[in-house]
């Protein structure tokens, strides 16, 4: 008979220490350069010196969410389970079925779990939930699936308190959240930023872009309605302000029509880009339901096109006369 | 008017319910709540959808059409024609 491999050899250590270069892989990720890239190895981690009793975590093998976890666990032994989501986050992940009850089952097989430890439990992240059906991973693969905090840094609480309080049930999106998700928003619209400003000079344009991935995520709980696409209008308008009023009142030399033209050209184009931009932050926020964002692009979509395309229109006679010397 | 968030497709049997508390769990916006031994919908609107009650609720006590609340992926599915994602990213 063939010996097995013993079940110990698939294990990799880890630390809960970050160094440099996890910050430095951090940062690119905010960024979202190589975006898919920011990976672990799938597999079982031991961290720190664990026995056969010692907890197990299971993540998603994103850095992000790995080191997460990990640099939460300082002294605490325990085995690290990181399932194949193919570098995405945790929820993201359990949203589209790859953090699942599927790829959990496979991969306490694939690492011998049942021969490393003597319990028969797993720590999941809370917002693994979506993705995976716990009672079915108990059915097939013997693990009871137990429900942690929703943040990793409160895993020392939770261990120590054994149970897992309301407060930490619930997912938050605070100002430093919502900040560090600006730079990826920024990368999003770099393009016609770039031809917006450099190309076209238009700083109204850009203000209005701007407006809609730094001042929007920041602003967001307290610009006033439910919607974001209310809310983006409203900074929107802010924003569209100042150029309305100078297009209105810096350019004496110009005839009436053409002054109230470009005011109007402002008003109308200006707060349909920012409110747009505020609309596809709902899918970085962490509470928007798929049945209210449909509803808010039913009701505003329409809007926000017919009131940009309407703006440009209007731009036409404008730049033609400007440039005829009117 | 000005808040489409105002319904939802989250619907409770507390007839199938047998009170073990998973859905309490798992739900990041607080929406069921424990009595005792039994679970209550608290915050129907606070709902976003995510699925993870029906998808562990053992007694199918819970329906709800989940989904990702992007409009970023909703936008380009309805463009491209293609099937909306269940995320975008």
């Amino acid at each position: 008979m063939v010996e097995l491999s013993s079940p110990h050899e698939n294990i990799q250590l880890t630390t809960s220490r970050l160094g440099i270069a996890e910050y430095w892989d951090h940062f690119l990720a905010r960024w979202a350069i190589n975006r898919n890239k920011h990976l672990v190895e799938p597999g079982l981690y031991a961290l720190g010196d664990p026995v056969a009793n010692s907890p197990v975590f299971v993540t998603a093998n994103y850095t992000l969410s790995f080191d997460a976890l990990r640099s939460a666990l300082g002294g605490v032994d325990g085995y690290i389970l990181a399932l194949d989501t193919k570098g995405v986050n945790v929820w993201c992940a359990a949203g589209k079925g790859t953090f699942g009850t599927d790829e959990l089952v496979h991969r306490i097989e694939a690492s011998q779990l049942k021969h490393i430890v003597d319990h028969r439990e797993l720590i999941l992240p809370q917002l693994g939930a979506p993705g995976v059906v716990a009672h079915e991973v108990r059915k097939r693969s013997g693990f009871k699936v137990v429900y942690g905090p929703v943040r990793s840094t409160d895993l020392p609480k939770y261990l120590q308190a054994g149970e897992v309080s309301p407060e930490m049930r619930r997912v938050k999106f605070t100002l430093w959240d919502r900040i560090t998700l600006i730079p990826v928003e920024l990368v999003f619209v770099l393009i016609p930023l770039l031809v917006l400003g450099l190309l076209l000079r238009s700083l109204g344009a850009v203000s209005a872009i701007l407006a809609g991935v730094v001042l929007f995520p920041i602003l967001l709980p307290w610009l006033p309605t439910n919607n974001f696409s209310t809310k983006g209008y409203i900074l929107g308008g802010i924003v569209a302000l100042p150029f309305a009023l100078n297009a209105y009142l810096a350019n004496p030399d110009l005839v009436i029509w053409q002054r109230i033209g470009w005011t109007l050209a402002y008003v109308l184009t200006l707060p349909p880009i920012t409110a747009y931009l505020a609309l596809n932050f709902t899918g970085s926020s962490t509470f928007t339901s798929r049945t209210g964002v449909r509803t808010e692009i039913f009701r505003y979509a329409p809007s926000m096109a017919w009131m940009f395309g309407i703006g440009i229109i209007l731009m036409i006679p404008l730049f033609l006369t400007k440039v005829w010397g009117g | 008017m000005f808040d489409a968030y105002a319904e939802n497709t989250l619907e409770f049997f507390p007839d199938l319910c047998t009170g073990c508390g998973l859905c309490v769990d798992v739900c990041p916006h607080g929406v069921f709540a424990q009595n005792g031994r039994e679970v209550e919908l608290v915050r129907h609107k606070a709902c976003m959808e995510c699925g993870a009650c029906q998808l562990n609720c053992p007694f199918g006590a819970i329906i709800v059409e989940s989904g990702v609340g992007c409009a970023y992926a909703m936008i380009r599915s309805a463009i491209t024609r293609q099937p909306e994602p269940s995320c975008g990213c």
